[in-house]
Order: C-alpha cells, then sequence, then structure tokens
C-alpha cells in the first residue's frame, strides 16, 4: 500500500522550464536522492536518521547539496544553443567518506564531487585566523592546528569534466561494474571512457551511416551490465536491443545477441515504428534480465532469449487509437523511462496526467497511482486510478480524453532496497513509501 | 511547438477510424463550396482513371483505396513534413524524433508509390507547369468566399498554421459531406513545393515593404498560404523567388533545378491579387539565388545555417524512388547565407 510521503518543488502552477526535472537516481545505498533539472542544476537529498518518536515512519529526504553541474553553452559553429538540460545522473559506488556522481547535458559529461566538512583546523602559524598571512617576525612560538567542530558545509566540485567527445545529443551515461569505466551513448555513437581520463574515449559503437540521407536508426539508451564489464546493451529507434561483448572487437559495431520482438502485422500503422522506439533499457539488478520501455509497453527480456520478450506489460494501451493526435502534438515522441524494484519483482513507468504505473512481476497485478498535489496528505494512502476506455466512465475513473498530455511522467526511481519510489512530476519530485504496518 | 490545434481538432486516427481526441481549438469554417470542390476532383482523378499506371502499374484494387483512407495518409504525410521542417533551431533537433518522422513519411511514400497515387501526385506537378494552372488550383484553395478572394482583401479565417494543414482539416470534417476529397488532398501536394512554410507563421517583413497590395497583414496570411501551395505544389524544386515570411524561411526559398522563373512562382501569389504584376524588386533580389537543397544531415541536425529544402525535395532525398542530385551549391549557400541575414535583420529576430 503506497503512501505518500513528501514532495519537493514549488506549489505555483506557474511552472519554470528551468525548474523541470529532468533525471532522477537513488545512489547504491538509497541514502542519497539526485535529480537533475532543466537549468543544469542537481539537487541531491540526503536520507533523515528515522526519528525515535516516530518509528514507523521511515526518515525523510532533505536537501543535503544544491549545485549548479552544467551552464548553457553555445556551438559557434552550428550557430546553435547546446542546452543545460542535465539528460542523466548516475552514481559511482561510495568507496571512502565523500559521494561521486556523473552527470550530463547534451554534450559534456561530469564528474562530481560531494564531500563533508564538519571540521575546521585553527591556529595555524603562518596565517591568522582571518587567512591573512603573518608577519613572520611577529611569530614568536609555535602552535599546533587544533581541529574544531564547525557546522556542516556539503561541497560540490567538479573532479573531471569529459567533454567534445560527442557530435550528437547523448542520452545515456552508464557506469561499468569494474567502477574504472563507462560508457556515454549519444544518438550514434556509443564511447567508453576511463573514469580518470578525461581527454580520450574509446568509440565503441558507431552507427553513422556514410551518408546521412541513409540514416533510418538512431541509439536511444544503453546500459552496461550489472557484473559483466565486458557486457553492454544499447537500444534504438526501430524497437531493436543489441547486447555487446567488448571483448570480441574493439569496435562492438556487430552484436552479440539482437533483441527484437516480431511485428503483429494485425496492429500495424504508420505509427507502428515510432511507437516501437525504445526509450529507455534497464537491466535487471541480477543481471539475468533486461526491461525496455517504448512507447505503449514495458517488456522484460531473458537475456537469453532474443526472438522475444518473456513478458509484456501494456502501460497505456488505450492511446492505441489516439496515435494521430498524439503524433501531432508530438506526445508520440516523449521518453519514459522505466525501472526495477531492489529485488527484480516489481517494475514502474511513468504515464500521463501525473499517473504512474506499477506491475507485479510475480502477481502479475498492476496498480496505477497519481502523483498529484491533492492526493499529498502525510502518510495518505495512494489510491489506485482507473482510465475508462469503454464508452461507460464508472465513478472515480477518468476517461481518456480528459487526461492531462502536459502531465507526463518521464522519470522514476526506486530505492535500491527500500520500497521507497521517487516520482518527477514536471517540477515536482514525490516520495512516496510502502506502508510498513 | 507549432499549433497543432488545426489537424488535431479533426484528426482521424486513420488505421483504427476512430476518432481521436478533439483539441479544444477554434473550429474551421467550412470554407470551400461544394461546388468547388467537386471542380477539382475531375482533372486530378483523371490521371488516375484514365489508366496511365506510371512506372509502376498500381494495381486496381488501388484505385479503389478509400477516400477516406488517402486524404488521412495525406494529411499525415504533411504533417510529417511541417514537423521535419519546423525545427526553429536554437537548439539543435532532436535526432531521434526528426529520423522517426523522416521514415514515416518514407513510408507513406513508399505506400503511395505503390498504389499508385505518387505517380498521379507527380504527374499532376509535371502537369501543373504554368501559371494558370497553379492560379486555379491555388485560387480555389485559397479564397474562402467569392468576392472576398477575389479583391484578396478579406481577412482570412485560415488558421495561423497555414493554409495546407488547415485545408485538410476542413476536409476532414466535411468528410461527410463532399465525396471528392481524394483528390482535394492530391491536389495539395501538387502545389508548390519550393519553399515549405516553416514554422510559426510569422511577419513577413518582406512583403511589408513591398505591400503591394497595401494591406501587408492580409499578405501576410495570404502569403502563407500561398507559400504553402507552391511548396506543395512543386516537388521539383521551382524557383521561389518569393519572400518568405521569416528569416528561416529566405533560407527555404528553394530554388529549383529546372529554372522556373520569378515570374511564375509570382504568378502564383497573383492569385490573391490578381492584377497586380510581379514586384520587379523581388524578383531581382531572388534572381540569382540558385536551386539549393540540403542533406539530411542538415535537417536532422539542424545547421540553421544552410538553406533548407521544400518538402517534397525533402522527400526525394529520402527515397529511392526519385532519386535527386543533391548538389550542394556552395555558392548559393552563401548568397542565402546572406540573404538570411539580411532577412533577420529585417525581422529583428
Amino acid at each position: 500500500m503506497w503512501c505518500f510521503s513528501q514532495v519537493k518543488g514549488a506549489i505555483d502552477e506557474d511552472v519554470a522550464e528551468a525548474d523541470i526535472i529532468s533525471t532522477v537516481e537513488f545512489n547504491y545505498s538509497g541514502e542519497l536522492l539526485a535529480t537533475g533539472d532543466k537549468g543544469g542544476r542537481v539537487v541531491i537529498f540526503q536520507h533523515e536518521q528515522e526519528s525515535k518518536n516516530r518509528p514507523h515512519l521511515r526518515g525523510e529526504y532533505n536537501v543535503y547539496s544544491t549545485f549548479q553541474s552544467h551552464e548553457p553553452e553555445f556551438d559557434y559553429l552550428k550557430s546553435l544553443e547546446i542546452e543545460e538540460k542535465i539528460n542523466k545522473i548516475r552514481w559511482l559506488p561510495q568507496q571512502n567518506a565523500a559521494h561521486f556522481l556523473l552527470s550530463t547535458n547534451d554534450k559534456t559529461i561530469k564528474l562530481w564531487k560531494i564531500s563533508e566538512r564538519d571540521k575546521r583546523a585553527e591556529g595555524y602559524n603562518l596565517k591568522d585566523e582571518d587567512g591573512r598571512v603573518r608577519d613572520p617576525f611577529r611569530i614568536t612560538s609555535l602552535r599546533v592546528p587544533v581541529l574544531m567542530p564547525m557546522d556542516l558545509m556539503v561541497e560540490a566540485s567538479p573532479r573531471r569534466i569529459f567533454a567534445n567527445a560527442h557530435t550528437y545529443h547523448i542520452n545515456s551515461i552508464s557506469v561499468n561494474s569494474d567502477h574504472e569505466t563507462y560508457l556515454s551513448a549519444d544518438d550514434l555513437r556509443i564511447n567508453l571512457w576511463h573514469l580518470e581520463i578525461t581527454d580520450r574515449s574509446f568509440n565503441i559503437v558507431d552507427i553513422k551511416p556514410a551518408n546521412m540521407e541513409e540514416l533510418t536508426e538512431v541509439i536511444t539508451a544503453a546500459e552496461c551490465h550489472p557484473h559483466q564489464c565486458n557486457v553492454f546493451v544499447y537500444s534504438s529507434s526501430k524497437g531493436t536491443i543489441r547486447l555487446c561483448d567488448m571483448r570480441e572487437a574493439a569496435l562492438c559495431d556487430r552484436h552479440s545477441k539482437f533483441f527484437e520482438e516480431p511485428e503483429d502485422p494485425s496492429s500495424r500503422s504508420f505509427f507502428s515504428e515510432i511507437i516501437s522506439s525504445i526509450s529507455d533499457v534497464k537491466f535487471s539488478h541480477s543481471g539475468r534480465y533486461m526491461m525496455t520501455r517504448d512507447y505503449l509497453s514495458v517488456k522484460v527480456w531473458d537475456l537469453n532469449m532474443e526472438n522475444r520478450p518473456v513478458e509484456t506489460y501494456q502501460v497505456h494501451e488505450y492511446l492505441r487509437s489516439k496515435l494521430c493526435s498524439l503524433y501531432e502534438n508530438d506526445c508520440i515522441f516523449d521518453k519514459f523511462e522505466c525501472c526495477w524494484n531492489g529485488s527484480d519483482s516489481a517494475i514502474m513507468t511513468g504515464s500521463y496526467n501525473n499517473f504512474f504505473r506499477m506491475f507485479d512481476r510475480n502477481t502479475r497485478r498492476d496498480i496505477t497511482l497519481e502523483a498529484s498535489r491533492e492526493s499529498s496528505k502525510p502518510r495518505a494512502t495512494l489510491k489506485p486510478r482507473k482510465v475508462s476506455t469503454g464508452g461507460k466512465r464508472k465513478k472515480d475513473e477518468i476517461s481518456v480524453d480528459s487526461l492531462d498530455f502536459n502531465k507526463k511522467i518521464l522519470h522514476t526511481a526506486w530505492h535500491p532496497k527500500d520500497n521507497v519510489i521517487a516520482v518527477a512530476a514536471t517540477n515536482n519530485l514525490y516520495i512516496f513509501q510502502d506502508k510498513i504496518n | 511547438m507549432f499549433v497543432c490545434g488545426s489537424i488535431c481538432g479533426a484528426a482521424v486516427d486513420f488505421l483504427s477510424h476512430r476518432v481521436c481526441l478533439s483539441s479544444p481549438s477554434q473550429q474551421r469554417p467550412n470554407m470551400f463550396p461544394k461546388g468547388t470542390k467537386r471542380k477539382f476532383s475531375d482533372p486530378a482523378e483523371e490521371p488516375a482513371s484514365s489508366g496511365d499506371p506510371g512506372p509502376a502499374a498500381p494495381p486496381p484494387a488501388a484505385r479503389t483505396l478509400s477516400s477516406s483512407y488517402s486524404l488521412q495518409r495525406q494529411s499525415l504525410l504533411d504533417m510529417s513534413l511541417i514537423k521535419l521542417q519546423l525545427c526553429h533551431m536554437l537548439v539543435e533537433p532532436n535526432l531521434c524524433r526528426s529520423v522517426l518522422i523522416a521514415n514515416t513519411v518514407r513510408q507513406i511514400q513508399e505506400e503511395m508509390t505503390q498504389d499508385g497515387t505518387w505517380q498521379i501526385m507527380t504527374q499532376a506537378l509535371a502537369a501543373a507547369q504554368c501559371p494558370a494552372d497553379r492560379l486555379v488550383a491555388t485560387e480555389v484553395l485559397c479564397r474562402q468566399t467569392e468576392p472576398g478572394a477575389q479583391a484578396g482583401q478579406s481577412p482570412k479565417p485560415f488558421p495561423v498554421v497555414g493554409l495546407e494543414e488547415g485545408y485538410h482539416s476542413e476536409e476532414v470534417v466535411m468528410e461527410g459531406e463532399v465525396e471528392t476529397e481524394v483528390t482535394m488532398s492530391t491536389l495539395s501536394p501538387q502545389l508548390s513545393s519550393s519553399s515549405y512554410l516553416a514554422g510559426p507563421f510569422g511577419m513577413d517583413p518582406c512583403w511589408d515593404e513591398e505591400d503591394e497590395d497595401g494591406d501587408c497583414e492580409e499578405e501576410e496570411e495570404e502569403e502563407e498560404e500561398e507559400e504553402e501551395e507552391e511548396e506543395e505544389e512543386d516537388e521539383e524544386e521551382e524557383d521561389s523567388e518569393e519572400c518568405m515570411s521569416e528569416a528561416d524561411e529566405a533560407d527555404r526559398d528553394h530554388l529549383s533545378a529546372d529554372s522556373r522563373t520569378g515570374e511564375q512562382v509570382f504568378g502564383t501569389f497573383e492569385i490573391k491579387h490578381p492584377t497586380p504584376p510581379p514586384d520587379p524588386a523581388l524578383e531581382e533580389l531572388f534572381s540569382d539565388v540558385d536551386p539549393s537543397y540540403y542533406d539530411l544531415d542538415t535537417v536532422l541536425t539542424g545547421m540553421q545555417s544552410t538553406p533548407k529544402m521544400g518538402p517534397y525535395d525533402l522527400l526525394e532525398s529520402l527515397s529511392s524512388h526519385a532519386p535527386t542530385a543533391l548538389s550542394s551549391s556552395a555558392s548559393c549557400r552563401s548568397d542565402l547565407n546572406e540573404l538570411d541575414h539580411i532577412m533577420e535583420i529585417i525581422v529583428g529576430s
């Protein structure tokens, strides 16, 4: 039973474009939750410890750090702006007291170090408390500087900037299981980087045709395998997924496995290709399955079976008859993400009207919930929503024509261990948790 | 995002034959009297029924392709072409989206080629060489009421989106009433394609300056329509020396390989203003601009500075059916860049 926990962001009806959340990601422990927005800012929330007063409630997430990750740039060669919108954030596994994350816009990836400072040294010999250099002649004795506590300060500093490696727009970054390398994918190429080296990257996939007029397919998402550091997958706009093994060749243009579900000829339309375009691909935590999101459905694939998915879940099949309108207003190109829960037993993805859907893989039950201010009373249980498809609309159901297509939930994240989810609804971040009772 | 209300208002999802969401946008007035439409059903249908199959003989069954489907397909084609062109780019357009739209256009084109509609369109375009034909075609499509159109003075109820779309949505809305939509839909592509109207169909400073008819606003609107028609009309590039409504559109003035004169092009504008001759100043301005093509790379990756093709040229570049030498005329590009620059200054963008 999912209940409302928190909502972050302005209540204002008038949403500033820069505040629109463009990516959400928990870190490996779930302690930190990062969001990126269209204005190039990253906001990190930290999970507070449970309070002793209310043990039935899990702790809340509060702002831990905010920083400007990317700034708008201008490509002088093409006379085009480069948006500062953060496309993806990926955390690195924690190795010391500091936290590291990769954030990327269309062209540049940055490695940020987020560290805490809660002590400072006092009693330097050569400079006084203001930092001014002391006159050497005034120094008559030596003292040992002492560490004094101070108010906690969280600093974010860019440690690496990986730039100029992508001609096209970066859509994915993925940290490898070796924790030393990561991949970045744009529409036509995938590059492999070493986290320490910023002036070089290896191009491992290149699907750019010699003649751009022959271009019919682009890369839409890519991810490293969670355990096998030589394996990664990338999805395409034609609904195919290719799994590549970096041991086979330096340039992985030839796939090791090719996943595609044969098209159902009875449902073919001019929009078939567009709705088959995969907007997100995610490996399960186990590494045995992967999940893909296309416009109308989520599919779970067994890595050992290439010819069809093992599970298919319809997200909003009622939109199939509206594809023409959705094409016209460009909604058909919306890129929805999907995510697994910690145990891989459930998956979640977003829809329109601030609805998001969860599917339990074991029970095959699904639920539609809404992220809205109305249902945002503390600890209020979320009521399942339903979209009426037939003629008769039951009470509490919403008809397809009443759906607000401007309220889309593209980005969701599931805590790696607990049943806590973060849902980005335009400029608001909703946090929901499963009641422990 | 471009104004999509016009089509949305009446868009019909073609394959499932269910009515799509109707947007709360303005309703198009019924602009075309029935009689007018019928008049145009015959010429366009004739090539089809006359049995001239073109290179790939379409099967007889194709000719009985439902007019509604055909109309909807045409509507989708036009919508797609607009989307491809509409990238008023400050930021690079989304390549994935562009590729998907381009693939959709190809699919439609292939299907239309298979059932012979494409040949009809091409032939009609080839046939409509002389300004007079075009005049007639665009006249019918442009005018709302006889006297108003003739005078070219009445304010247009056309949607901002542009004639093309408004037109098609009209088609759809009136589907039940008039049987001749197919022809109208096939007719529209016959309109000039040279310079596709891009985007936010803004002010046309050029026309303002020229001020042929004394009423700038109307001219702009009319010109928008004409531009659309023009672009649709000629899928082999033609001289479109008319001034486009926006700086970017100056880029899109796409000039054809088979040197149509500016006069012919301006001829189409004369529909709205039946009497005035083509403006010599304008003609001169555009007279030495060569045809320019742009390669798909440009379309897809949004090189703002390069001039853009009209939609049907785009089609040619996409398809193998009508291969076109996509020579990038560097010389004309620089001219067009200059022009673009001038237009930008004029428009003040």
